[in-house]
């Protein structure tokens, strides 16, 4: 009797190789999936459950399906993208430094003077100031410093 | 509203024309400010160089302080709803630059 090819190994890896590979071009576009990545954690769970099925299969019914050697394989692979999923995201991604001299609430925010994307000059001080000939104008500024490189 | 990075205003011109974005996106090649602001996240960028870990802060008109968020994982951000919200607690008004 011809083995049949063990779809639950194949689709089970399929699905835990997008639990990894889908976190940074999509859920982490969302507040919701990126500051716990639940999205991910359930693809991965649903992938390795049905690899761990499909290996089942492959050695109960040896003689129906196929996947004795792909099944361990795939389900190892599989284990590992998880570790190394939650190892970057629940470890290296916190690797952060103190920080324990930035301004706090309450206290004065430094300065500055930084070029922006036109090659102006920007300082801090200046934006705090009501524009000039508006009604209201800015009476406030947000920083927001992040990590560039894109 | 005003972003700060490592960048340099190239990168910043081309990011900002491809996003759209309007609001100043500011330069510090040698992460001086950063460094200033106790932001500097050592040797992690592309190639081991410095870059700025992300911040968010809100000064009133005064330079003070009023409301601040350090993040505790590079992909944990303010959401866009926290800071209206603070803009709203201390009565400032959110008005873009251009």
């Amino acid at each position: 009797m011809k083995r049949r090819w063990n779809m639950a190994v194949w689709a089970g890896f399929l699905v835990v190789l997008a639990a990894f590979l889908t976190y940074v071009p999509v859920f982490a576009r969302f507040p919701a999936t990126r500051d716990f990545p639940w999205a991910n954690l359930l693809m991965f769970g649903a992938g390795l459950a049905l690899l761990t099925l499909g290996l089942r299969r492959a050695y109960r019914e040896p003689l129906s399906y196929r996947g004795k050697v792909s099944g361990p394989i795939l389900l190892s692979l599989g284990v590992v993208a998880l570790a190394l999923f939650c190892f970057v995201t629940f470890y290296l991604a916190r690797q952060l430094p103190p920080s324990t001299s930035a301004p706090r609430v309450g206290q004065k925010a430094p300065d500055f003077t930084l070029s922006d994307q036109d090659g102006n000059s920007v300082t801090l001080s200046e934006l705090l100031q009501p524009a000039a000939g508006g009604s209201g104008g800015a009476n406030g500024a947000l920083l927001i410093f992040y990590r560039g490189y894109w | 509203m005003v972003a700060i990075s490592v960048d340099p205003p190239e990168t910043n011109r081309e990011h900002c024309r491809k996003q759209g974005y309007t609001y100043p996106f500011l330069s510090d090649p040698k992460a001086e400010v950063i460094r200033r602001y106790d932001l500097l996240d050592s040797a992690v960028g592309p190639g081991g160089t410095d870059i700025a870990r992300p911040a968010e802060f809100l000064i009133d008109a005064a330079g003070t302080v009023r409301w601040m968020n350090l993040t505790e994982s590079i992909a944990v951000r303010a959401r866009p709803d926290q800071v209206p919200k603070a803009v709203a607690d201390f009565g400032l008004a959110s008005t873009p630059r251009r």
